[in-house]
């Protein structure tokens, strides 16, 4: 299939219809509502249904009902409606449903902006429902990743039976660029024997769930979701990285931000600095690891965010305490500039050459 | 010899955790009875709310759900809409339906969704034990309103069927109760073309059912059935309030 130009927020869409998804609730908000604008388009000429419910809650909750009966399903929001969806993304973590939820995030808190951010990293890594569980997290910089991502993300959820979301801005989901839509590569997956889509008096009963009353009963099924979580850890992270190993400094970023950094970079190259980069595609499962490929002379590793420094406390994990880190950041919609970027990394290095 | 009685079908074979004499058992028979009667055991999901009857997915003997307080109508919506040729209801108490899940009932019945809710109302809060709910009666004692609910501080119990049958998109609305035979039978037969509707392919669907507490109400089973009747009944009338089933027309 040849190049297509597409917005974010319709190639999402076109994406998840490749990946098989007939079926999204969700509610308008700004930056993200071309997403359900194309869908409601799109959708009934594959046979399949949009609805616009009343609420982000009742969205989430109709892709919790339709997930427990075994369809690919989903839904979108930004960041003040995900905030609303937390209800019923943690039930769906609970029930262990697999569903693919989108999250093109704007300024915060409270209603915020309608600007490009990335302020939910802590709500989308760390759990923004009650209840120890995780989602996978999905961070993609251009179109054709974040679709890459969507159709990948079916499969992800499908597999584990977990949540996953796809964490963009609004930056990516206003933004146009040349996609293609590859083949979904061959996971094997389950059978849906789970489902609750009628017994056809050919089974026992399903009942789907997130209510376990006694400790006798939840600390095993809290154990089964660690060990899946453990399982997801192990198999799924993604990351970019290069020049770590000879690195006097190392950038990081993800997203949006990503993008900004890459010309940040090549500057200070030019200006005859080795640099590092290091651009986690996975949220959670957090890559860690990639930390320790770094040089054990580097200076000091920097964390840009369009926040007030959220991903920087998982970097101060990764690098555990072997290096200086750095946060340098922009609020409320702005988005760092590469001279601000080289002028906080020139500050790190002690100086010009 | 032959059989007279026998246990449902459409209900497991395990006994209950509700309190002696709590009507959600009779309730639980009748829709036991409708699912099996009208060959749904097999096609059905049924979403199990919060409250009293959480456990509802251990009694249904047919494909469940348990969702969050008050959604029940839009795990319903997700269900029905992927999977139409299934029979799905939902079956949802006063704190869950009319107080935290008002919209989500409210906007089920506006999109006309082809569902049936078994709608129970016993004035009060059983589960959390015993706190106020919207339903309450002006002058009953709950844990949250212990000197008796007023209209000053609280307003006057809602009318969820009046309300409900406003809406054009719902297409069956009627309110019940299960105190005598009599009302049983009636119930009974109300769950059954609430349910019909659906097959029929009409639009939303809900029977309320006038429910006693006698553990939080603080009284005898027999004397809840009769504070029932005698405080419930004049202020939540029963009767059909929108019948739009093809037996109607």
């Amino acid at each position: 299939m040849s190049k297509v130009l597409m917005k974010g927020n319709e190639a999402v869409g076109a994406a998840a219809i490749e990946a098989g998804c007939k079926y999204f609730f969700g509610y308008p908000i700004t930056p993200q509502s071309e997403l359900p604008e194309y869908m409601s388009r799109e959708l009934p000429k594959v046979g399949g249904c949009f609805l616009q419910a009343e609420s982000e809650i009742a969205a989430i909750n109709m892709v919790y009902g339709a997930a427990g009966a075994g369809v690919r399903v989903m839904t979108s929001s930004s960041s003040p409606g995900i905030s609303l969806k937390q209800e019923g993304i943690s039930y769906i973590a609970g029930a262990e449903l697999p569903c693919l939820i989108v999250n093109m995030m704007r300024g915060g808190p409270g209603l915020g902006s309608i600007q490009p951010s990335q302020t939910d990293y802590f709500q989308a890594t760390r759990g923004g429902g009650n209840g120890d569980y995780r989602l996978v997290v999905l961070a993609p910089s251009n179109i054709q990743e974040l679709v890459d991502l969507i159709i990948e993300g079916f499969d992800i959820a499908d597999q584990y039976r977990n949540p996953v979301m796809v964490l963009g801005d609004g930056m990516l989901g206003q933004m146009m660029e040349p996609v293609e839509f590859k083949k979904k590569e061959g996971r094997k997956l389950p059978e849906k024997t789970w489902a609750t889509n009628g017994t056809g008096g050919k089974r026992e009963r399903n009942i789907v769930n997130s209510l376990y009353i006694s400790t006798e009963t939840l600390e095993p099924h809290n154990i089964h979701l660690i060990e899946k979580y453990k399982e997801i850890t192990k198999n799924e992270v993604k990351v970019e990285s290069e020049g770590l190993e000879d690195a006097e400094i190392v950038l990081t970023a993800f997203g949006t931000v990503a993008r900004v950094v890459n010309t940040a970079v090549k500057t200070l190259r030019e200006k005859g600095y080795k640099v590092g980069v290091i651009r986690p595609i996975t949220l959670w499962p957090y890559p860690y690891a990639e930390f320790k490929k770094i040089n054990p002379a580097c200076k000091g590793v920097l964390s840009v965010e369009m926040n007030h420094g959220q991903m920087v406390d998982d970097v101060k994990i990764a690098v555990e305490g072997k290096f200086p880190v750095h946060f340098y950041g922009r609020y409320g919609g702005a988005v760092p500039s590469p001279k601000e970027i080289v002028d906080k990394s020139l500050e790190i290095l002690g100086g010009g050459k | 010899m032959a059989v007279v009685f026998e246990r449902t079908k459409g209900l497991v074979d395990v006994p209950t955790h509700y309190c002696p004499g709590c009507t959600h058992g009779i309730v639980h028979r009748l829709v036991g009875e409708a699912l099996e009667e009208l060959g749904l055991i097999e096609k059905a999901i049924g979403i199990a709310p919060v409250g009293c009857s959480v456990f509802a997915y251990n009694y249904f003997n047919c494909d469940m759900q348990e969702a969050a307080h008050g959604r029940a109508p839009a795990v319903a919506t997700g269900i029905k809409r992927t999977h139409p040729d299934n029979f799905v209801f939902t079956y949802q108490g006063d704190g869950d339906l009319a107080s935290i899940g008002t919209a989500e009932i409210v906007h089920a019945a506006h999109r006309g969704e082809k569902i049936s809710t078994i709608f129970i109302n016993n004035a009060i809060y059983g589960m959390t034990g015993g706190q106020m709910a919207p339903t309450t009666l002006i002058g009953q004692k709950t844990t949250t309103s212990p000197t008796g609910r007023t209209v000053e501080h609280s307003g006057r119990p809602i009318r969820m069927s009046e309300l409900l049958s406003t809406i054009d998109g719902a297409k069956f609305v009627e309110r019940v109760t299960v105190t005598t035979p009599a009302h049983i039978r009636k119930a009974k037969a109300a769950i059954k073309k609430c349910f019909q509707a659906q097959i029929d392919g009409i639009g939303f669907g809900i029977v309320e059912v006038l429910s006693t507490c006698p553990t939080n109400w603080g009284l005898p089973p027999v004397d809840a059935l009769r504070w029932l009747e005698e405080n419930m009944i004049p202020y939540y009338p029963l009767g059909n309030f929108r019948d739009e089933s093809k037996e109607a027309k």
